[in-house]
């Protein structure tokens, strides 16, 4: 009996091939054009609401191919990308803010495959199109607007509690108060102990002054929370923009990915994701003479600004709302044909700024647009991060009347500086200025082509491995090419199962695992050659050369295997995706070129006399 | 078709110099001309853009100079059509937009506008990470495979091995060197897919050597050595081979973008193939493995049978 695999052998390796081919089947579908409406809150849509775009869809004439509602989520298929686009268009004028409409390519799977859980490769960027861009946060920024809010929240709580101070500074270190009288300081001691105990204190020589300092975990606690606001922020903006299956992850301490399939609008992605725009309003101080703030005599209460034209204004140092209250906004254009955003404020916003327009009818108020810009440039052969703080008022208008929570704003410059503006106050403001440090946009054309390439690269070079085998190995070869195919299915059918991205390099790492994975089959082959020539019977020889290369072929597999591993961790993006199939492939080699081989020959040869072997 | 009895190991003075003189050709062009950093590393733009007919690169160098990009280079990428322009870190020049700034202004005035294929743009500190990456890489995957086969076999195979492996990795990056190819992101993953394929001829050899220690007493260490490389060779070289086809297939068809990585490995995998041959046994022989290394010690009551 030499030469057989038990029965639950031959049953593992036949499903094991079955249930690879079911997963890897997805893949021989293509994709639908399609148009993904959801909610821009977030919130699932009603069935009341899928209804009305279903209707609106099927009025319009747009040949609607198939329609589908799950998950809160309307997706509509159409046949070619004219007709989507015209699709997206009409949705985009009808639902309004409210939806977000955005492009997608929508699998055709078939329903009983789905059930399965089975779907075809997540492509990657290079093969779909689309931006990635790694966005670096800036921490230090991040903790000087803390030390800002410290500064004004102690003197603040000075004032609450009746402690009179000379000056509450920050320098480049501490924040330093100094009281009028040492008297206080117990005081504001205790004042400290009670509501501010992430603060270090410092007692210098001068008995009438505090120096204050960010603790070493608070200031800790504030850069993790500003990368996690900012992904919060960023993601917000990203469902603004409507991209389908955004991906967005930190990386690293300070780094955030942001990946958009198929956008190609660059700019207007880089301007979105990039910016930290948002509104402040204040009252103008009306008390105090402009012209002397600026030959430096700013009053205390007051700051200085410019406005658009460059004449200088003295606005409040007290500042009515910020764009954090503010709950949402539109864009759009107010009476006399200006862009204007549509603002409304949350409780808090609104009845602060209902109590202010209330005191100060006949007042004018102001609304200055605050931008943080970062670049980095190269001065000197060094890196130097330039940031540059912009504030300027957009308008001044007199209060007419009461008003609370819902206004609009105008003074800007155009109808799309509106639209972009309104897009960021509603999805929120970055915790954090933001430099994007790598961007890698790959067109659609280009996506097409590499998957072509791909493919026929792959096509030809496993025909040519096949006809070489057979010519080489004979019966033999044939088998080996069998367990080629399947090892090849085994591979898609996991990188589906896993949903593990799909990159060109990694096209290439399957391509290389079909050269590489022969090589445990010419291992046993040789090594059944060998011990024929030996002079020993053909049934032995296949046992002795499957024994015998066994050890060799994972010794040597093994230490690929560690290579590949090693890629995977270190490797980013596409070379993550190479490590990632040629790990794969390298596993599931062993599996098919041993097992799956000795299976065949087995049923061939196997229990059987023998007299010569075609190999 | 291989039974063959080469001696290999007899003549490894020849190719032992034979290597050397690749390895001082390889270090020296490594030391004078250096790799060509692709962008990955060093930080900058680089954006392919495809024309509907031939592109004029002169008409295209004279807009871009004109436009403000004076140190731009243009060149064909592939096919006629399509164009792929570089853009340093400049002094003095925010890099983030640069992309959106040049496609403007070859399409400003042109009367064919160019499609945008691709747009990579990498910071200073992202080129710095990656670069310091790509290195650890290349140090953890050595050191692990040392202790793999230190484990396995013997710590003079082990650097046998890994002579070998870093034969090939040098002079495969001496050849990029000496014809100026770009290194980029996917170069470096080739080459360590490269270490990893010429580890694998060099341990089937061992693995072989080992079983050879262990059956033929009464041979020498240099003969064992030959034998088993000259029982493996056909093996060596079919393996080699598919390889070899599947990477030919990749480097005519797979595109430009991938060429790197075709070259790196279609050149790694031949000498690859020549070190586990002539490099690795030779070199385990001169740092003095013998069959007493590797033997499984004998239980003592038998020993005594073979005492006369």
């Amino acid at each position: 009996m030499q030469n057989t695999y038990p029965l639950w052998k031959n049953v593992v390796i036949i499903l094991t091939f079955l249930v690879a081919i079911i997963y890897a089947l997805p893949n021989l579908y293509g994709e639908d054009p399609s148009v993904q409406v959801s909610s821009a809150g977030g919130v699932a849509i009603s069935q009341e609401q899928a209804s009305q775009i279903e209707a609106e869809l099927k009025n319009q004439d747009t040949n609607v191919k198939a329609f589908e509602f799950n998950n809160g989520r309307v997706l509509a298929r159409f046949n070619n990308t004219d007709d989507q686009l015209k699709a997206a268009d009409l949705l985009r004028d009808k639902m309004g803010s409210a939806m977000t409409v955005a492009l997608n390519l929508a699998p055709t799977t078939p329903a009983w495959l789905q059930m399965l859980g089975a779907d075809a490769m997540y492509l990657g960027l290079d093969l779909r199109g689309g931006v990635h861009f790694l966005l670096e946060v800036d921490m230090d920024a991040a903790v000087k607007q803390a030390e800002e809010r410290y500064n004004d929240d102690v003197r603040q709580a000075l004032r609450t509690a009746g402690i009179h101070y000379q000056s509450v500074a920050k320098d480049a270190e501490y924040i330093k108060v100094k009281l009028k009288s040492a008297d206080d300081k117990p005081a504001f001691m205790a004042v400290l102990n009670k509501d501010f105990r992430t603060l270090d204190v410092t007692e210098p020589a001068a008995q009438d002054e505090v120096w204050l300092q960010l603790s070493e975990p608070e200031t800790n606690e504030i850069k993790k929370f500003a990368v996690a606001q900012n992904m919060t922020t960023l993601r917000n903006r990203v469902n603004e923009l409507g991209v389908a299956e955004p991906v967005i992850q930190q990386q690293g301490d300070n780094r955030i990915m942001v990946q958009l399939p198929g956008v190609q609008d660059t700019t207007r992605a880089k301007e979105i994701l990039g910016t930290t725009a948002t509104l402040e309003y204040r009252l103008v101080d009306v008390e105090h003479d402009v012209q002397k703030a600026v030959e430096g005599h700013v009053p205390v209460g007051s700051r200085l600004y410019y406005e658009k034209n460059g004449s200088p204004i003295l606005l409040d140092r007290r500042i009515i709302v910020t764009g954090d209250q503010i709950v949402d906004a539109s864009s759009g254009m107010d009476q006399d044909g200006r862009a204007a955003v549509f603002i409304s404020l949350n409780g808090v916003g609104a009845a602060k700024m209902g109590k202010i327009t209330q005191a100060n009818v006949g007042r004018p108020m102001a609304v200055v647009f605050i931008e943080y810009k970062i670049d980095t440039k190269i001065v000197n052969g060094e890196k130097v991060r330039h940031k540059e703080k912009v504030e300027k008022v957009i308008s001044v208008a007199t209060i007419q009347g009461v008003f609370s929570k819902r206004f609009q704003t105008t003074g800007l410059d155009s109808p799309q500086e509106a639209r972009n503006l309104s897009l960021l106050l509603r999805a929120g403001a970055l915790a954090a200025p933001v430099d994007i440090v790598e961007e890698r946009t790959v067109g659609p054309s280009l996506g097409q082509d590499n998957i072509d390439k791909g493919m026929l690269s792959f096509v030809v070079g496993f025909a040519l491995v096949v006809l070489f085998m057979a010519v080489y190995y004979k019966l033999f070869g044939m088998i080996a090419n069998f367990a080629l195919a399947f090892n090849v299915v085994i591979v898609v059918a996991i990188l589906s199962l896993l949903q593990a991205t799909l990159t060109l390099p990694g096209i290439a790492g399957i391509i290389l695992t079909v050269g590489m994975s022969v090589d445990a089959n010419v291992l046993i082959f040789e090594r059944i050659k060998e011990e024929m020539r030996n002079g020993n019977s053909p049934q032995s020889s296949i046992f002795a050369g499957y024994d015998k290369a066994f050890a060799t072929i994972l010794d040597s597999h093994f230490t690929n295997l560690v290579v590949a591993v090693v890629l995977f961790a270190f490797g980013t993006g596409s070379v993550k995706g190479f490590a990632v199939t040629l790990i794969i492939g390298i596993l599931s080699s062993m599996f098919t070129a041993i097992n799956g081989t000795r299976m065949t020959i087995n049923w061939i040869y196997g229990n059987r006399r023998v007299e010569k072997l075609s190999i | 078709m291989f039974n063959t009895n080469i001696n290999f190991i007899g003549n490894r003075n020849i190719f032992l110099i034979f290597s050397s003189i690749l390895m001082i050709v390889a270090i020296g062009s490594l030391a004078v001309k250096g790799l060509k950093m692709g962008i990955d590393f060093t930080g900058g733009t680089l954006i392919e853009v495809g024309y509907q007919e031939a592109a004029d690169l002169n008409a295209l160098r004279n807009t871009l100079d004109q436009g403000g990009f004076a140190d731009a280079t243009v060149q064909n990428f592939g096919t006629a059509k399509d164009v792929l322009i570089r853009l340093k870190l400049e002094e003095g020049v925010s890099s983030a937009d640069l992309s959106n700034k040049v496609l403007e202004a070859i399409n400003k005035d042109s009367k064919m506008p160019a499609s945008l294929r691709r747009v990579e743009f990498v910071g200073p500190q992202v080129g710095d990470d990656l670069a310091e990456d790509g290195f650890l890489a290349l140090l953890y995957s050595t050191i692990a495979i040392l202790v793999y086969i230190a484990w396995r076999f013997e710590w003079k195979f082990a650097l046998g091995a890994i002579i070998a492996t870093f034969h090939d990795v040098i002079v495969t990056l001496g050849f990029f060197s000496v014809l100026g190819l770009e290194f980029d992101l996917t170069v470096l993953a080739a080459v360590l897919a490269l270490i990893g394929y010429s580890l694998n001829d060099t341990i089937v050899i061992y693995d072989r050597i080992r079983e050879s220690f262990r059956q033929m007493r009464n041979k020498s260490t240099e003969e064992i050595m030959n034998i088993s490389v000259n029982v493996t060779l056909s093996r060596t070289i079919m393996t080699s081979l598919t390889v070899l086809l599947v990477l030919v297939s990749l480097f005519f068809l797979g595109g430009e973008i991938i060429h790197g990585f075709a070259i790196v490995l279609l050149f790694g995998v031949f000498f690859g193939t020549y070190s586990s041959i002539f490099i690795a046994s030779p070199a385990a022989l001169m740092l003095g493995v013998s069959p007493a290394d590797l033997i499984i010690p004998v239980k003592e009551g038998s020993d005594l049978d073979l005492l006369p």
